[in-house]
């Protein structure tokens, strides 16, 4: 039992020196790492690239209050699912891409960008998603301080 | 008139298109050398509305991301919850979900097959493929009382028990069903329309499709062994056999075939599931309050696997709920297919994954390639330009017009 899931856990620690505590191996072919966003690059690469998670399931978004999280779902043929998790600070909420290793990331990191109002560095050009072009700059939905009544109280600026 | 670069966009209101969504084609001549797609038109924020709401009540929310994948949607939701907070569903609720699932798997699969046909102007096939699908709605109307949006789940199990004389309704059902894929299989192999209208179109490699993420039957259809029911299994596919089905084909022509392997595989597990169905209760009772806690919910939806993350907080509303729906994952496969493919084809190649439509807009931008000066043709500069362009060929149409003016005057 779980000898595949405390293996992936195993290499982790031993490779980047994370703390077993910092990994949790949740049931059968579910792991959560809490990961340092600083060395998030090289570890995210590593997993995707020499452990097997070819599939970039999705990538969630969180407002943990002074930090915003994101945890990237990264899942291998066989069903194993290796949740990542990063925090940043909420006053400046930089990640970086993971565009170029997995394209499909494009959409998910655009809603971080639009409900999160994380900065993305090296994410293409392109349209912006889900939002619409003339949203209020300054308004993220998925931000715990925002309600659905604030879009009433803030103008509405064009292209913003 | 100089070669020239055309710029068309379809949408976001646009006469076939099935739901609000653009996209920017360019054009050289009748091939595509690019394409945008701009989403969002339809977000209508659930993600949010579900942290403001209590579990039970998203689980209604929840059925409501899609009008088809409805029942995936709130089936994926609610194995999420439950393991965060932990519940065992009975084995008899995990089976009757899962025959659900089955039966709404094969009223997509027979709905797309429909929407296939129209968009190659195969309308028979439409006609045919949404008449036996009338048999599974039925079927779905007597298990939930609904068409669509069924209400079978509750978190800890299934809402309604399946009776002993729903079975026999049931199996006559998906017997009637089984010949009538299997005409469509004869159908789609033998017959020279669909296999020659859909080979070749929206070509997706083995190779591409892995690297731009595409799910469900898209990935499949392009020699890739993946499928959630079998390699993250949940519900009662554990204990169920079943194949996963692929196609080397990586076109339309095999996406086609993926789904109707799909729906034989479909029949196969709907009996399996009635002649092994436990005894028991159909669910047991979950608290309101769901313990602190997160988890990763998958599911093979018929167009691809969905994805919720779910984390909870303690109290009866989640602190946060992530969902992902497979149309996402293969946004960029389509982009990909469309490119070097010709615009004709794009309805249908939009359509492989679901969403799609025809027709073109009346007004197009064209970029000189000369000289890279851009100018506008409206319908009527549009029309005067296809007049001329048939007179050169040697056909006239102010003969035609004074012809038909003649018989409209002598009537």
């Amino acid at each position: 039992m779980l000898v595949e899931e405390e293996k992936i856990k195993q290499q982790l620690v031993e490779r980047f020196g994370l703390s077993g505590e910092k990994i949790t191996v949740q049931r059968e072919r579910r792991v959560w790492a809490d990961v340092p966003a600083a060395e998030f690059g090289e570890i995210f690469d590593y997993a995707a690239n020499k452990l097997g998670f070819v599939i970039l399931a999705t990538i969630t978004g969180l407002d943990e209050g002074p930090t915003l999280g994101a945890i990237y779902h990264l899942a291998r043929e066989s069903g194993i699912i290796l949740n990542l998790h990063i925090s940043v600070q909420r006053d400046k909420p930089v990640i970086k891409t993971v565009s170029a290793r997995f394209p499909v990331a494009d959409a998910y990191e655009r809603e971080l960008v639009d409900l999160f109002g994380m900065q993305v560095e090296g994410l293409p050009p392109g349209n912006r998603y889900p939002l619409p072009d003339n949203w209020p700059a300054g308004q993220y939905p998925l931000r715990k301080d925002w309600k659905s009544d604030t879009i009433g109280k803030s103008e509405v600026t064009e292209n913003a | 008139m100089p070669e020239r670069e055309v710029k068309l966009t379809i949408g976001p209101q646009h006469p076939m298109l099935k739901e609000p969504e653009s996209f920017l084609l360019t054009l050289r001549g009748e091939k595509i050398t690019e394409m945008t797609v701009r989403l969002g038109y339809n977000h209508r924020g659930i993600e949010k509305a579900c942290e403001q709401r209590t579990y039970i009540q998203d689980m209604y929310l929840v059925e409501r991301v899609c009008g088809i994948c409805s029942h995936s949607h709130s089936m994926c939701l609610a194995q999420t919850i439950e393991e965060i907070a932990g519940l065992q569903v009975p084995k008899r609720g995990l089976y009757i979900r899962t025959l659900v699932a089955e039966l709404e798997r094969i009223h997509s699969h027979l709905l797309w097959l429909g929407v296939a046909g129209h968009e190659i102007g195969f309308d028979t096939l439409l006609m045919y493929a949404w008449r036996d699908r009338e048999l599974v709605m039925d079927i779905l109307a007597i298990i939930s009382g609904n068409r669509v949006n069924y209400g079978m789940n509750v978190i800890g199990g299934a809402k309604r028990d399946i009776t002993p004389d729903q079975i026999p309704q049931i199996l006559a059902a998906v017997d009637t069903l089984e010949e009538r894929t299997k005409y469509y299989i004869h159908v789609g192999t033998e017959e020279i329309t669909l296999r020659e209208r859909l080979s070749g179109v929206g070509k997706l490699s083995k190779e591409d499709a892995i690297r731009l993420g595409a799910a469900g039957p898209t990935v499949r259809a392009s020699g890739v062994d993946r499928d959630t029911r079998r390699d993250d299994p949940y519900g009662a596919y554990g204990e169920l056999s079943f194949d996963v089905v692929t196609d080397n084909h990586c076109d339309v022509y095999g996406r086609t075939l993926v789904r109707l392997g799909e729906l034989m595989q479909a029949y196969k597990l709907i009996r399996q599931i009635l002649k092994n169905l436990p005894e028991g209760p159909i669910a047991i009772k979950a608290p309101r309050k769901i313990p602190a806690g997160q988890a990763i919910g998958r599911y093979e939806a018929p167009r691809g696997e969905d994805v919720h993350y779910v984390k909870a907080n303690g109290t009866d509303k989640p602190e946060r709920v992530k969902l992902r729906a497979p149309t996402l994952a293969n946004v960029q496969a389509v982009a990909h297919m469309l490119k070097d493919g010709y615009l004709a084809d794009t309805p249908i190649v939009i359509a492989a994954i679901d969403p799609c439509f025809s027709c073109t807009d009346r007004a197009i931008a064209t970029t000189n390639l000369d000289n890279g000066r851009t100018d506008r043709m409206e319908w009527p500069a549009l029309r005067t330009y296809g007049i001329d362009w048939y007179s050169k060929q040697g056909i006239d149409f102010a003969e035609l017009n004074r012809k038909l003016r003649t018989m409209r005057e002598s009537n």
